[in-house]
């Protein structure tokens, strides 16, 4: 039995009756919320009086949860207070994930438009078959490989950026201030401000920029490949900062001696950085690129405001093309089969990167 | 008194000077163009809510040089000075948004600090074994919800709101919100209370306070600038958050950012009124992000440097 790191004796009395009390409303509470349930399900069949949602049950779910919590202490007593420093937040997830995760694995396999009157209808593997032969879907997923790949050219802009933070200059506090700033605006109003605004064809200043540098018809959102770069620079704008900041601090977490004694044994400046500065800032890097990655995930607000997908679906990250499949058809069936692909395509990758990284990160020496 | 220089600079001396001063120059010229870079779309959009269309066609940039500044973007959003006083429907619809971001994202970020603090330090402290997870199992448990992109929770909630009538309402997108933000609450706090010793709670106890007590008035009190860092941090996230706020609202609890997004869609913007929109909806967050930097970079500095 592995040991508490702040170690309490405890002298708990925990009389039967009380012990009986704290299962009577664990129990008590967990059977009023089975009736409630039971009830709204045979409501939903006509059996008995129906209620107008499933409030009931959440109420009762609630109302559940604290019992179940009040209880820890009852029947446990010191042990008990502290496992309700846990108790709470792993309910709360609990609750909040798996419940819906089954749920929407259910809907997975069904056909389900929200606005039509047949409700649900189970169809089996018809999504998966669907999704199959849905080139724009697989155009996304491929999209989003190359929106991940662009986390390195960002990685880069950042360790050299938080380098430079990092050296003897004036003013420091002026340009860490000036370089968050990205990362507190709301992607809707980047979409806005840089998508919409300073890359419009003709008033934009970027455009200006680009006719005064002698092309003609500048048009960033017309083909493929420069409306998915302009993506990615709006997305690396924002989270630039980001992880220019975790990789700051972890320079800043370097003691100066090891570089000192590097450069005492005569490493030039660009050895003293490939061969010390780098190594020990593997970890924070790979640190930050997986969150790094973890966001890139979830890019869509960006997408869905600027180009929604186009042209042709070019720039579409998959939650944006699923977002774009609820909005046109609200079919809920289909789209979270496919974002139940997505989340098992995300499992196995970030599985193998762990493994890797945990390759890299093992240290040379 | 006249002195004869005894020493002189060496020629390698001098040319290193000069290496010093060019290195100066491109470190500060990287540094200042990607300051540019950093504030120009924030000055721009700024400068183009006191535009008029015309400035705009011209690409007039600085204000009382090439064009003189109006408050016609502000007047359509009803916040100008000479329409602050009157009544305004689109300014009444503003301000709701505006609410309705700030009780989401305030109630969200309490809400995960609250329940991530108490998780967090728990796990500092005490060995646990709920069912077959023990604390390592637990830690992962949490941080695993950060790979878990929103598009997978999105439908399952929108169909499972619609049924318990949480659609269209703040308390929904509270509990989503604090759910995407707990990760990130509970990654910064454990690292700061694994680094407050033990020793305190212990004294705090031999002393007779309980568990909880010595947790709310010795450890809170210590953990306090973490705590803030992470509150920061997630109201930045849940302020700016777009997707689950356009899929499960429709007309009253509406954020901002879904206001400002369901302007961009209409064809033949209104540049000076969608960016006073947009500077309305960014300013908050800016004097935040300057005002208290510090906090910021303190909570995502935790997390990564172990």
């Amino acid at each position: 039995m592995s040991q508490d790191r702040l170690y309490v004796v405890t002298n708990d009395q925990i009389t039967p009756g009380r012990a009986r009390a704290g299962q009577v409303m664990v129990w008590g509470s967990f059977a009023i919320l089975v009736l409630v349930a039971a009830w709204q399900v045979l409501g939903g069949y006509e059996v008995v009086t129906d209620f107008a949602n499933w409030r009931p049950t959440l109420y009762a779910y609630l109302f559940f949860v604290t019992c179940y919590c009040i209880s820890l202490v009852v029947r446990y007593g010191e042990q008990g207070k502290r496992r309700l420093f846990v108790v709470p937040a792993t309910i709360f997830v609990l609750s909040m994930v798996f419940f819906p995760l089954i749920f929407g694995l259910t809907i997975a396999f069904s056909d389900w438009n929200l606005s039509a009157v047949n409700g649900q209808q189970f169809n089996g593997f018809d999504n998966i078959r669907q999704m199959w032969h849905d080139d724009f879907y697989w155009n996304a997923l491929t999209n989003m490989v190359w929106y991940t790949l662009a986390i390195l050219v960002e990685y880069a802009i950042a360790l050299g950026l938080a380098l430079l933070l990092n050296s003897q200059i004036r003013a420091r506090k002026f340009f860490r201030v000036a370089f968050l700033l990205p990362l507190m605006l709301s992607p809707v109003a980047v979409s806005w401000m840089v998508g919409k605004s300073m890359l419009e064809a003709r008033f934009g200043p970027v455009a200006r920029l680009a006719r005064s540098l002698g092309i003609d018809n500048p048009s960033f959102f017309g083909d493929a490949e420069t409306a998915r770069a302009m993506i990615m620079i709006m997305d690396a704008w924002t989270f630039i900062p980001f992880m220019m900041i975790m990789l700051l601090a972890g320079l800043q977490a370097i003691p100066k001696d090891i570089q000192e004694a590097a450069r005492v044994d005569g490493a030039n400046p660009w050895q003293n950085f490939w061969e010390v500065t780098f190594p020990l800032m593997l970890p924070v890097s790979i640190t930050a690129i997986m969150i790094r990655i973890i966001f890139k995930l979830k890019l869509a607000d960006i997408i869905i405001n600027v180009t929604s997908g186009g042209p042709g679906g070019a720039t579409d990250s998959v939650t944006s093309f699923i977002f774009r499949e609820y909005r046109d058809r609200s079919n809920v069936g289909y789209g979270t089969m496919l974002a139940m692909v997505y989340l098992v395509f995300i499992i196995i990758g970030f599985t193998l990167f762990m493994k890797l990284a945990a390759r890299w990160m093992r240290p040379k020496y | 008194m006249s002195q004869t220089q005894i020493f002189h600079d060496h020629e390698a001396d001098r040319g290193h000077r000069v290496k010093w001063y060019a290195k100066r120059v491109v470190i500060y010229t990287i540094l200042l163009t990607w300051a540019f870079i950093c504030l120009f779309p924030i000055y721009w959009t700024i400068t183009t809510s006191f535009k008029l269309a015309p400035d705009v066609m011209q690409g007039n940039m600085i204000p009382f040089v090439d064009y003189t500044p109006e408050w016609r973007g502000w007047r359509s959003l009803g916040l100008s000075p000479d329409t602050i006083g009157e009544y305004s429907t689109v300014r009444a619809e503003f301000m709701k948004r505006f609410l309705n971001s700030i009780i989401v994202a305030l109630s969200a970020s309490t809400l995960a600090v609250v329940l991530g603090s108490l998780a967090a330090y728990g796990l500092s402290r005490f060995e646990y074994r709920l069912g077959f997870m023990r604390n390592d199992d637990i830690s992962f448990f949490f941080l695993s919800q950060l790979i878990l992109p929103p598009v997978v929770l999105a439908l399952p909630f929108l169909v499972l709101y619609r049924e318990i009538d949480l659609l269209d309402s703040r308390i929904g997108l509270i509990l989503l919100y604090t759910l995407t933000v707990l990760p990130i609450v509970i990654w910064i706090m454990r690292d700061q209370f694994s680094s407050i010793p033990v020793e305190l709670e212990e004294a705090a106890l031999v002393d007779g306070l309980s568990i909880w007590g010595a947790f709310l008035t010795i450890i809170m009190p210590i953990a306090l600038p973490g705590m803030v860092a992470a509150f920061i941090l997630s109201l930045v996230l849940t302020w700016n958050e777009y997707f689950f706020a356009a899929l499960l609202t429709s007309t009253d609890a509406t954020t901002l950012p879904v206001m400002v997004a369901s302007q961009t869609g209409s064809q033949g913007i209104n540049w000076w009124s969608m960016a006073a929109l947009s500077t309305a909806a960014i300013l908050p967050l800016v004097v935040i992000g300057i005002v208290l930097e510090r906090y910021i970079i303190k909570g995502m500095a935790a997390g990564a440097v172990k």
